[in-house]
């Protein structure tokens, strides 16, 4: 055991002080020490893109940043994307266009194409394919993501 | 797939990095930079530094601006950076056509230009970028300054000039001439995958014919470089089929092309002639 550091991580508004080594993953710290579990963990080598969170505005593989490294920052998971009851145009969309079978990668997509939207809402399509390239899903074929991660953009921009 | 402890060193200034690096080299200290090649490495503890310098809360080092001659890169300079033009000259399309081959979107935003070059991966794109400009790198330590030119700078896979006590500081990029034209290839299996070959081409026209012609091929040998006998093949030639098939088959045939399990050498060099030659094309785009 190495010695363990006290911080305070911001996540979807709420303060969660833990204690965590240098080598805990923002992953884990999401899921073990916040007790955040919509973020979910795959490959944890930064291949498969379940674990992508929005940090400071930027979607980014929860499993490649130490828990350390992002303290003070703002830190966005899929628990924060809905409003009450209402949820996010992404979300509803993922569920409109059957965008999703087991979900196990819906959070690391639903991150992905919000970061994405939310930094450049006129995105090109071709180059909104390969953002999609980013993550991986074992079950739906991807035509669905595409098609609601479409519907949503063009609902994220009429906004 | 957890990494093994470590202490996590905060430089704020770049004085204090370097003698942290300077004391802590020595007992398996590292600069941790984006983390997007050191943390997966961790993760599967083929690595196991005993002190990370991160180098994230270095103001300064994320400086990405030109002097008219060369477009200088800073440490903390992410992949994403060059998304959108970096610079008023040709090479900022350069930059956002080659950057958007570099592995993922959120990769992107955290991994780092610098680090792409002290990581040394033979197929990495920002290494052919360098190795095909003709790029300068700047290394501090507190032993002092150095310039390293690309040619010397790569020294085989994932090795480089910099010695353990060295930070690569910046790298300079020259400006490309306003008429400059450029073309860039890879061939991977899947998006966003490390490329099997890659080809980074640029020259220019005058009465028709090319002249200064540069063309890097990455991916294929254990460092990515110029291959002289591609350029003599096309300067002076006007560009064209005929001359890029001829480069390209000249750059095949100057390989020493990687073998790995899925790749045999001859496949490489086939893989080789396609990416340059499709580089060429691309450049009348
Ligand atoms: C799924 C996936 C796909 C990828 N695909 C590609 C790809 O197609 N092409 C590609 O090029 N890369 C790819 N990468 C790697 C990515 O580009 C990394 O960002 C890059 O290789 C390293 O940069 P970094 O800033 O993340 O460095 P880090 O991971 O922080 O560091 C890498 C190494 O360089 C050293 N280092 C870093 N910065 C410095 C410095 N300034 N001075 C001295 N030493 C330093 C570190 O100590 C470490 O040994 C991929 C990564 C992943 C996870
Ligand atoms: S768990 Fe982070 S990319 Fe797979
Ligand atoms: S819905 Fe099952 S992995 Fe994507």
């Amino acid at each position: 055991m190495t010695e363990k550091t006290a911080l305070t991580l911001s996540i979807n508004g709420h303060a969660h002080a833990i204690n965590v080594e240098a080598r805990r993953t923002l992953a884990d710290a999401i899921r073990e020490d916040c007790g955040q579990t919509g973020t979910h963990i795959g490959c944890e080598h930064g291949i498969c893109g379940a674990c992508t969170v929005i940090v400071n505005g930027e979607p980014v593989r929860s499993c490649l940043m130490f828990a350390v490294q992002a303290e003070g920052k703002k830190i966005r998971t899929v628990e924060g994307l809905a409003d009450g009851d209402t949820l996010h145009v992404m979300q509803q969309a993922f569920m409109d266009h059957h965008g999703l079978q087991c979900g196990f990668c819906t959070p690391g997509f639903l991150m992905l194409a919000v970061g994405v939207l939310e930094r450049e809402p006129n995105i090109s399509d071709d180059d909104l394919l390969d953002v999609l390239s980013s993550n991986l899903c074992r079950c739906t074929g991807y035509q669905n993501i595409i098609k609601a991660v479409r519907a949503a953009a063009e609902q994220m921009r009429g906004k | 797939m957890k990494p093994a402890p470590f202490v996590r060193h905060v430089p704020r200034t770049l004085q204090q990095a370097l003698a942290m690096l300077s004391q802590l080299a020595g007992q398996d200290g590292r600069i941790l930079a984006g983390g997007q090649s050191l943390v997966p490495i961790m993760a599967f503890r083929l690595a196991k530094p005993a002190h990370l310098i991160d180098i994230n809360e270095i103001a300064g080092l994320d400086r990405l601006d030109s002097d008219g001659t060369a477009l200088t890169i800073g440490a903390r300079v992410r992949h994403a950076a060059f998304h959108g033009p970096a610079v008023d000259n040709p090479l900022a399309a350069l930059l956002s056509y080659v950057a958007r081959h570099i592995a993922h979107y959120p990769i992107r935003m955290r991994g780092t230009f610098c680090g792409s070059l002290a990581h040394a991966d033979p197929a990495s794109e920002w290494c052919l970028t360098a190795a095909t400009l003709g790029a300068t790198m700047i290394a501090k330590s507190q032993r002092g300054e150095r310039e390293i030119a690309a040619a010397d700078f790569f020294e085989g896979i994932m090795s480089t000039a910099l010695a353990e006590d060295e930070l690569l500081a910046e790298v300079r990029l020259p400006l490309l001439a306003a008429d400059a034209k450029f073309g860039f290839n890879e061939f991977s299996r899947r998006a966003g995958d490390f490329a099997m070959a890659s080809s980074l081409v640029t020259y220019r026209v005058a009465d028709g014919k090319i002249s200064e012609a540069r063309i890097g091929v990455g991916g294929a040998e254990s460092s990515p470089r110029r291959i002289e006998e591609a350029e003599s093949a096309l300067n002076g030639q006007p560009p064209g089929d005929p001359a890029f098939r001829a480069a390209a088959l000249a750059a095949s045939d100057a390989v020493d092309p990687l073998e790995d399990h899925q790749t045999n050498a001859e496949y490489r060099r086939d893989l080789v002639r396609a990416v340059v030659r499709r580089a060429l094309e691309h450049s009348l785009t």
